[in-house]
């Protein structure tokens, strides 16, 4: 027995203007300072003004946000009293929002307690909407909540079915201006969510579908979104049907590793965010490579097989596992990701100082329970090793 | 030799893999909480039993089946019927998705649990290489 869990899905062109149907009376944005600045939404907050509610934008959300941002959040929600709460912008603001919601909603919780098993009974006060702006996080239709102990240096897996949001606006234009640093980024996390997804022991048979065409949209599409970024007519149709296939791809993989899980890349991604600040995407999608190549050398490389194949995915190499990741690394160099940490100019000394917490974060971090190949402390380290190096795993 | 489940043999069987798992001892040695798992009745199980685990810093002090009248307070509780934990410990049924759809019960503080998956994951591990007869 298992379940799959969604927001209603409004996706497409102009689908910003559905919120003039949504009943909302006081909305509250939660957002981050650096989009409000950069006016990539205000096409949301012109949408939501046009309701005729009341209004208060809360938009101090960290890039990895804390626990800090999300007390602050509620107390402002508090005063504030909404009705709607929305979340707007990247998966910080969207994972604050939901938060803040749970807190807003359930005062005697704090954030660590959020999990899975406990009734929480939201929607007494108030419902959530969520508004992608970036095209990669899938936190628009995910129940998961990824918060910042900015005192341990850790990040808190939080979250809870209910927590979903009631409505994902799922508008291309609000992404199809993303720079290109943040369109690759973003488009390798969503690549990750969709491999992973895939290939996790928590995969089922409605997952994998989501799963499956989103890895093969991104792959064929993530090239051309990230073209479009440094276009100098970036409204061109292949442009326009690139970045609108990656705004769905990203959604579709939010909703097949939100209903399954991540895996052994999140795992480790998630420390290399919360140690050294790298961006989610750029982590997750630098560490897959390696983890796919060293579950292909597990005891049941089988979904791995599987999932190259159906991707269509051929290689000069005999092992499915080598052409995945030879895949994805050319991908990477395609759109100038880096293929290892010491490329992406992590100091070597600092890195192996810290290596035995990162082992002993990613061996705290709940993703590592549905990899399809459960290291040991000792090839989780080595897998470390390898990635910082940029070798191929070879055990 | 195989150990009938659920029984004293078996849980000390447990106890005794888990003391002698590096995974275990490193992925749990702050922990602090001690488990009692009942094994409810159904068709094919007729009578309740009570599995107790000791769980100290990365080991486990102790275990044994114990009587009804006589359970320890202990942190933690996890309930289910006998042909769910049959499930666990087959690999058949992950025991967090077990927990999230109510098929096993737990009772205890969740937010503590949540932060040592890695030593679920082993404790798990390590009932699926007990051999047991059903």
């Amino acid at each position: 027995m298992w379940q799959f869990v969604s927001p209603k899905i409004i996706f497409g062109e102009s689908a910003l203007s559905s919120l003039e149907e949504i009943s909302i009376s006081r909305a509250f944005v939660v957002t981050d300072h650096n989009l409000m600045q950069i006016g990539a939404v205000e096409p949301a907050l012109e949408e939501i003004r046009k309701t005729g509610c009341e209004l208060f934008v809360f938009d101090d959300v960290s890039p990895d946000p804390t626990l800090e941002s999300v007390a602050l959040g509620t107390a402002a929600a508090n005063d504030f009293q909404p009705d709607w709460i929305i979340g707007l912008g990247g998966g910080s603001p969207m994972d604050t929002a939901k938060a803040i919601w749970v807190l807003y909603e359930r005062p005697d919780l704090i954030p660590a307690m959020i999990n899975p098993f406990i009734e929480l009974g939201l929607r007494q006060k108030a419902r959530l909407i969520t508004i992608p702006t970036t095209s990669g996080t899938g936190a628009e239709v995910t129940w998961a909540i990824v918060l910042t102990d900015s005192e341990n240096n850790r990040k808190m897996g939080l979250g809870n079915h209910e927590n979903a949001a009631d409505i994902a606006l799922v508008d291309p234009a609000l992404a199809s201006s993303m720079p290109p640093r943040l369109t690759a980024d973003t488009g390798l996390d969503a690549l990750t969510h969709a491999v992973e997804g895939f290939i996790c022991t928590w995969h089922t048979d409605i997952t994998d579908g989501l799963c499956l065409n989103a890895a093969r949209e991104i792959l064929q599409y993530l090239p051309v979104a990230y073209e479009a970024s440094q276009a100098d007519d970036p409204t061109q149709e292949r442009y326009q049907t690139a970045r609108e296939k990656m705004h769905n791809a990203a959604t579709s993989a939010g909703l097949g590793f939100g209903n399954a899980m991540a895996s052994l890349a999140h795992a480790m991604g998630h420390v290399l965010g919360s140690v050294f600040h790298i961006p989610h995407g750029r982590a997750v999608g630098l560490c897959l490579p390696y983890t796919i190549e060293f579950a292909a050398r597990g005891e049941d490389p089988s979904r791995i097989s599987l999932l190259t194949d159906l991707l269509g995915i051929k290689g000069g190499k005999s092992a499915a596992g080598e052409n995945l990741a030879a895949a994805l690394r050319d991908l990477a160099k395609e759109i100038d990701i880096p293929l290892s940490l010491e490329e992406l100019g992590l100091d070597e000394n600092q890195y192996h100082q810290l290596l035995e917490k990162m082992v002993d974060d990613a061996f705290n971090d709940t993703q590592i329970i549905t990899a399809p190949r459960a290291p040991s402390y000792q090839e989780l380290e080595k897998l470390f090793e390898y990635v910082y190096r940029g070798q191929p795993v070879d055990f | 030799m195989a150990h009938k489940f659920p029984s004293d043999d078996w849980i000390k069987a447990l106890s005794d893999l888990l003391n002698d798992s590096d995974s275990y001892q490193r992925s749990a040695k702050d922990w602090e909480g001690d488990f009692v798992f009942v094994v409810d009745t159904d068709e094919t199980f007729s009578e309740i039993a009570y599995l107790y685990l000791q769980l100290y810093h990365g080991a486990s002090p102790g275990a044994a089946m114990v009587d009804p009248d006589n359970l320890p307070e202990t942190e933690y509780t996890i309930k289910a019927p006998f042909t769910t934990w049959r499930k666990v410990i087959d690999g058949k049924l992950d025991p967090i998705q077990g927990m999230m759809t109510g098929q096993l019960k737990l009772r205890g503080n969740l937010m503590k649990i949540m932060r040592y998956p890695k030593a679920a994951q082993e404790i798990v591990s390590c009932c699926a290489k007990i051999p047991t007869d059903w």
